[in-house]
């Protein structure tokens, strides 16, 4: 007979190449999400999102480009139930129907695609993060931090089964064998057993204080707002990721300041003029009565739009910000100009006149901004970087 | 499926290549293997079994895997154009489904081994790509894994354009090379006295290629200056696996109608009992299911295959009187389509007007934010599905000169037919035959009904607007 058809089933418990170039294709999308980080990080879905969530992050690099038609100046085919009309709607503004993961999604411009990549925001967290710190940080006595690792690096005979150190015991049930003249494993008794355990890594920790400002005058229009809340949105899951016991105080102003919680801090939307030195002496006030100098690392952060009430306050706030840099670590100011336009009176511009390396100002001109801002803030290596 | 399944499953197999061969298919010998759905997403991300590595298979796998893990469509069958046949059945299937999958398979097999686009495909191709791979792997060692993958990009972005009939080119009888040259004489310098210089004969126009020529990849590996052997050697592969993959890209529709025409037919013959039977039913259903924003080839190509046969059975008495067609003869008709068509001219000759009325097809178009359709007629409707097929649906472009501006410079050309390119993409795209080329790379094409250049050269893209063409 010849061969027609046959039938056979195999072991394919071994074959792995999807999976392989799945894991470079996913490694891709890591290098991408890094070198988008600036877009991504100021993206509305992710300041908004809360938790562990997934988010969607759209990535344009990552699509293999090829010659292709534009499907939104060409005509199409499709086939209907039989009883079609001209001037049927078939869809909404998705060129496709969207399957869960199936990560693609027309841009809102013509002809451009973006790839989305889910990341879950402690991944991406993680890599907005690196390298970032606390800069200046002075070890200033009092420790009051532990760091929750523990660390198995003594053993015992007593002990749960479950921290066995099985190593350890073998080697003793065959020295114990050797002893007794044959060395060879067996007979493991519980003389043999030993025992992993732990103690508790006590790690001294500085104290730290950050003082976040935050401009809520009527002159912060959305994007203003916008940048701010994004800004401190980072640094707070920032702190709170690689500090235990860093202390963070929220304060809003227009005319007048007043220190709020994380939640108000993050909502708050008022209007009126703004007197930044309203928010500076709080801030002083602050750290006189609760944060004493001697004792305490201390970071305020003002974010405004840089539209101040007059030269003469902006005079009383360089007379501040010079008293708080004599007890702080780091005094950082962003402005935030939508479009880099600058009226001369701001802020920054009574700013420029100080020369201390503990001043670190930044203007943010577009959402892009965002991250170098952080970076220059929170870069541990001095003032190597630039903004 | 457990033992017994499969022994039932290849007891079934049996009988229906008994029944398609008594209903006159002709397939290549079969060879099914049975696999987890892991494995058929991987084949079905790579096209063929242990093709090459590269992150865009992974991300096609990751798709895949995705939409089936949520229930949202699975691959039923993988068929690889080869003598022998090599075909995979999903393990977690029914017995009753793989029987469907079975019939389905035969009729693909019995299209590979008979249609005139699949004469020249290799029928060795599972063991051709595995070399590749590993020769790729290798070089992957030697070079580096970045190095290959960033060429690999580069490559496969232009990939689809090749040129699978090199010997059908047009030849206009002259030959474009030979110089006119004037005839020299023993007076000609009566002819230039008092003249300062005899005018020189006019230089030969010399151009690479002498023609347009269609195969980007077949022109960069043989005349790219920049190029190293083991990159050559990389276009050539991808040449190779891309001209095996055109005759499927060709018959989409004729092949899948092809298969539920004879799998529906084969079926019927296995006398399944009545659940069997009903589960058949939906599963044939859902696979012919018409999409709202695109064809079903599946659906479409078996209502224009049933449409030929009856025509030729029982044909009208204009036809007879006018055509000729003596009635009976609709088996013979779709074997010989079978063997002589591709998509294009199958649409082109047997989709008419009743069936895009029967069918409802329609054309749609992006307005205001939203899907709509606007067109209904018959004949534009077909056109705009025969453009979709021209150039497998992508952008027909040739090299127009390989040493332009005689600097070694590639001018492409796209040739314009009424639809406009994704200029992002196009740009992008430009960008990486630079890559390949070295040299700075030009692409003409139409846009908004003017004439568009545009040009990359290494650091920056220019985009140059010219003369308003003509209105189409």
């Amino acid at each position: 007979m010849t061969f027609t058809v046959s039938l056979s089933k195999q072991d394919w418990s071994l074959h792995r190449k999807g999976p392989i170039d799945q894991a470079r294709h996913n490694q891709k999308v890591k290098e991408a999400i890094k070198k988008n980080l600036a877009d991504i990080v100021s993206e509305e879905a992710i300041i908004t999102a809360d938790g562990n969530k997934v988010v969607k992050v759209p990535i344009r690099s990552l699509d293999l480009p090829h010659f292709r038609f534009d499907n939104r100046r060409n005509q199409q085919s499709g086939q209907g139930n039989g009883n079609s009309k001209v001037g049927d709607v078939i869809g909404g503004s998705d060129q496709q129907g969207q399957g869960p993961g199936k990560g693609r999604k027309a841009g809102d411009q013509a002809g451009i695609d973006y790839y989305e990549a889910e990341i879950t925001l402690d991944e991406l967290a993680a890599l907005v993060f690196e390298d970032l710190g606390l800069p200046n940080l002075e070890d200033k006595g009092k420790a009051e931090v532990t760091s929750p690792d523990v660390r198995f690096n003594e053993i015992r005979k007593h002990g749960p089964m479950s921290n066995l150190d099985k190593r350890r015991t073998l080697l003793e049930n065959l020295r114990r064998n050797a002893r007794d003249g044959h060395a060879v494993v067996g007979g493991v008794n519980n003389d043999d057993l030993r025992f992993k355990t732990w103690v508790p890594d006590i790690r001294q920790e500085t104290n730290a204080v950050v003082i976040a400002m935050r401009d809520v005058s009527g002159s912060m229009g959305e994007f203003e707002k916008y940048i701010s809340r994004s800004f401190y949105f980072w640094m707070v899951r920032f702190l709170r990721t690689k500090y235990d016991h860093v202390q963070i105080v929220f304060v809003t102003h227009h005319t007048e300041a007043k220190e709020v919680d994380e939640e108000a801090f993050f909502n708050l939307g008022e209007s009126g003029g703004t007197k930044v030195s309203s928010a500076y002496q709080l801030a002083l006030d602050i750290i006189n009565d609760r944060y004493p100098p001697a004792l305490w690392n201390i970071y305020p952060f003002h974010f405004s739009d840089g539209d101040n009430w007059g030269e003469v306050d902006n005079q009383r706030c360089l007379d501040l910000v010079r008293q708080m840099l004599t007890i702080c670590n780091l005094f950082g100011y962003g402005e935030i100009q939508e479009g880099g336009r600058r009226s001369i009176s701001t802020l920054m511009s009574a700013f420029q006149h100080l020369d201390d390396p503990k001043f670190s100002g930044v203007t943010i001109t577009s959402k892009e901004d965002v991250l170098p801002a952080l970076r220059k803030f929170f870069s541990t290596r001095g003032e190597a970087v630039a903004v | 499926m457990n033992n017994a399944e499969l022994a039932e499953l290849e007891k079934a197999a049996e009988r229906i290549w008994d029944i398609a061969q008594r209903m006159g298919i002709d397939p290549f010998p079969t060879h099914f293997d049975v696999v987890p759905a892991t494995i058929m997403y991987e084949f079905g991300a790579y096209g063929i079994p242990g093709r090459f590595s590269h992150w865009t298979h992974g991300r096609a796998y990751q798709q895949i895997k995705t939409m089936y893990d949520y229930g949202l469509s699975r691959i039923y069958e993988l068929v690889i154009n080869a003598d022998p046949a090599y075909a995979f059945l999903l393990e977690n299937n029914s017995v009753l489904q793989n029987k469907l999958v079975v019939a389905h398979v035969l009729g693909h097999s019995d299209f590979f081994k008979h249609n005139a686009y699949f004469k020249g495909t290799s029928r060795q191709m599972v063991e051709m790509v595995s070399v590749h791979a590993e020769r790729i792997h290798r070089y992957e060692f030697e070079h580096g894994r970045e190095t290959v993958e960033e060429f690999l990009d580069s490559v496969l972005s232009i990939q689809e354009h090749i040129d699978p009939y090199p010997n059908l080119r047009r030849r206009d009888g002259a030959e474009p090379d030979k110089p006119v040259r004037p005839r020299e004489t023993a007076y000609d310098d009566l002819f230039y006295l008092g003249s300062e210089k005899r005018p020189e004969p006019p230089a030969p126009v010399r151009k690479t290629p002498p023609e347009p020529e269609k195969d980007l990849l077949l022109f960069i590996a043989q005349h790219g200056r920049e190029l190293e052997d083991w990159q050559r050697d990389i276009i050539h592969m991808i040449r190779q696996e891309q001209l095996y993959f055109v005759p499927q890209m060709q018959t989409k529709i004729m092949n899948e109608g092809w298969a539920a025409y004879w799998h529906l037919r084969i079926m019927r013959e296995l006398d399944l009992p009545q659940n069997d039977y009903m589960e058949f039913a939906g599963l044939h259903a859902s696979v012919l299911a018409p999409s709202r924003r695109s064809i079903n080839p599946y659906h479409v190509g078996l209502k224009i295959w049933e449409d030929i046969e009856r025509r030729w059975d029982e044909p009208s008495d204009e036809e007879r009187e006018k055509l000729g067609r003596r009635g009976g003869e609709g088996k013979a008709k779709i074997f010989e389509v079978r063997e002589l068509e591709n998509d294009a001219s199958f649409l082109r000759n047997y989709l008419t007007k009743e069936l895009v009325e029967e069918l409802d097809l329609y054309l749609y178009k992006y307005e205001n934010g939203k899907w709509v359709i606007v067109e209904k007629d018959w004949e534009k409707v077909r056109d705009v599905i025969l453009r979709g097929m021209t150039n497998f649906g992508q952008p027909y472009i040739v090299i127009e000169d390989g040493d332009y501006h005689r600097n070694h410079e590639l001018f492409l050309r796209h040739c314009y037919e009424g639809q406009d390119l994704d200029m992002d993409y196009a740009d992008r795209t430009l960008r990486h035959i630079h890559r390949l080329w070295g040299r700075t790379v030009h692409l003409e094409t139409v846009l908004d009904d003017k004439t568009v250049v545009l040009t990359f050269d290494g650091e920056r893209a220019r985009t140059k607007v010219g003369e308003a063409v003509q209105a189409r």
